[in-house]
């Protein structure tokens, strides 16, 4: 093992899954560092869960290898899982249990030494908010809250990898906030790998993000390169006196320009070196067109999935 | 780690009404049949004691009721395993123990070990039942402890088929279902099996029974339940891998 390996708590490389002739995953590699957090980012049915499941053991690559901490999932899947804490998509959890029975149970399977269970069980509990409801059926808990259980549940056993597989769906904006600086605070010491669709979910918290598409990685960087690749797409803009769409584009080169309701204008395709801000502002003053709005929009979600797989069409 | 499983499986047991419905039933069901051979026994005794070589009270009153503990564990045991693997799956629990640095063997025998727990409750049941004759009369040890054992190993065996019926749906009725109709094809073939060289006696479970009852422990019968019992667990465990690699 050389030195670089050691600081890499997870490697998943060429990782490839068919169901029968279906290609749900292909070629998907992951390197996570220690103390890391990686967004999975992609629309529904782009093999996020379908990858997370590989990673964990839960269903096995047609192609490819995954290490954990170094040790080979395939080869020696129980010693690899121990380093390993899963959130599927829907928590698994026994709504017939307590919570504290149900996380005492997780805490054995995941061989925390009984000594150390109590211990584990109310740190997982405290990280998740979850103290005040110790005694009370899961079943009868919110969705938030299962979901939190599902939280406390992978990170009982304090696994160098935690997965989460949409871990803020079905939570209220106060709860997301919550959850989101629970995982901040585990990628302090873990390394973590979460799937949303969210785009600023990912920009807040992580560190690095992929994005798939149809199964294929289509974008890989660091969490500045996609804020780079967001913004400054296009900006939107209102007139008082509107001119039109013809009169637009005759005189801002370079850009194009779609109406988006009466005197409102969406400017994209914009080039950051030939940034036309100003010549709209001074063209508005020069014409009498009276600009009353100029908002530098980011590219949402959809228009980054859209230009991400129409640049991979041109490439291929 | 087996253990663990076999003790979250009881509890969940314990938590829905249905295993104490299911003990409610069996203990009333054999407790009336029981008491009926008991009032028979105590009708004929007389006549009994002038006859040479007479079926005593073990055979009169507990083996009968042992024959009918069969039908019951045959109606009762697809309600219990029906749930153990397809309710996982419907929940979405399965990952979580698919997740746990546990082997898919471990999961099987933790559930199988919780199977065999709630069939000593129903075999010290039963059993407790037959020594309360202790009070007033002797009764054959060995024939009890014989029919105790048989019991225990159809027992298991129908768990195993279970469990192995429970690994291929998601619906936990449609598992009772088809568990149930094995058993019945089990039961038809032991019926038609009148002719004792035939060999459907030798697939048989209830003629396989029927030594037990009898008060012989014979090695192929004990073989033939401990091959059914390995074959499904086995099944099981397979089902489960290959569900990981092919789903």
């Amino acid at each position: 093992m050389t030195k670089q390996d050691i600081s890499l708590t997870l490697s998943a490389s060429a990782l490839t899954r068919k169901y029968g002739n279906n290609v749900a995953v292909s070629d998907v590699s992951l390197k996570l560092k220690k103390g890391e957090i990686i967004g999975l980012l992609g629309p529904n049915g782009a093999g996020k869960s379908t990858t997370m499941k590989m990673i964990t053991g839960n269903l096995a690559p047609t192609e490819g290898s995954i290490s954990v901490c170094g040790i080979d999932l395939i080869d020696d899947p129980i010693l690899a899982k121990a380093k390993i804490g899963y959130l599927p998509e829907i928590p698994p959890v026994y709504k017939e249990l307590r919570v504290n029975e149900y996380l005492k149970l997780v805490a054995r399977l995941h061989k925390v030494k009984p000594k150390r269970i109590r211990l584990a069980i109310e740190n997982a509990k405290e990280k998740t908010g979850l103290t005040e409801m110790s005694q009370r059926l899961i079943g009868s808990l919110s969705k938030g809250f299962q979901q939190r259980v599902g939280i406390a549940q992978a990170i009982i056993h304090e696994p160098e990898v935690v997965i989460l597989d949409e871990p803020t769906v079905g939570l209220d904006p106060n709860q997301i906030i919550e959850i989101r600086s629970l995982i901040k605070d585990l990628g302090e010491h873990h390394s973590v790998i979460l799937s949303t669709h969210i785009l600023p979910e990912v920009e807040a918290i992580c560190d690095s993000v992929q994005i798939l598409h149809k199964g294929k990685v289509v974008f890989d960087d660091e969490i500045e390169g996609l804020r780079q690749f967001r913004s400054g797409k296009s900006i939107q803009v209102s007139f008082r006196n509107s001119p039109s769409q013809e009169m637009l584009e005759s005189r801002l080169t370079n850009v194009k320009v779609s109406p988006i309701r009466e005197s409102v204008f969406r400017l994209s395709g914009l080039n950051t070196d030939d940034d036309p801000t100003d010549k709209l502002v001074q063209l508005s003053v020069d014409e009498n067109w009276g600009l009353t709005e100029l908002v530098g929009a980011q590219a949402s979600v959809e228009e980054v999935f859209v230009e991400l797989t129409t640049r991979d069409n041109l490439e291929t | 780690m087996i253990i663990v499983i076999a003790l979250k499986e009881l509890k969940s047991m314990f938590a829905s009404p249905l295993a104490w419905v299911v003990l409610a039933f069996v203990q009333g069901f054999l407790a009336n049949i029981f008491l009926k051979q008991v009032d028979t026994f105590m009708i004929i005794q007389a006549q009994l004691a002038r006859t040479a070589n007479a079926p005593g009270l073990t055979e009169l009153t507990i083996v009968p009721m042992f024959g009918a503990a069969q039908m019951v564990l045959l109606m009762s045991i697809p309600l219990l395993t029906m749930r153990l693997i397809s309710e996982e799956k419907r929940n979405q629990t399965m990952a979580l123990l698919v997740s746990a640095p546990i082997s898919m063997t471990q999961i099987i025998m933790g559930k199988f070990l919780a199977m065999v727990v709630f069939l000593c409750l129903i075999l010290s049941l039963i059993a407790g039942m037959s020594l309360s004759l202790l009070a007033g009369g002797s009764i054959d040890m060995g024939l009890i402890f014989a029919n105790l054992f048989g019991l225990l190993l159809l027992g298991m065996a129908f768990s195993s088929i279970g469990i192995f019926i429970s690994c291929l749906t998601t619906h936990p009725v449609v598992a009772a279902v088809m568990t149930l109709a094995i058993f019945m094809g089990f039961w038809v073939i032991g019926l038609a099996a009148s002719d004792p060289n035939s060999w459907l006696n030798w697939v048989s479970i209830s003629k396989r029974f029927e030594g037990f009852m009898d008060g012989y422990i014979a090695l192929p019968d004990v073989t033939f339940f401990v091959v059914v019992i390995t074959l499904f667990i086995f099944f099981s465990i397979r089902k489960l891998d290959s569900e990981r690699l092919s789903a």
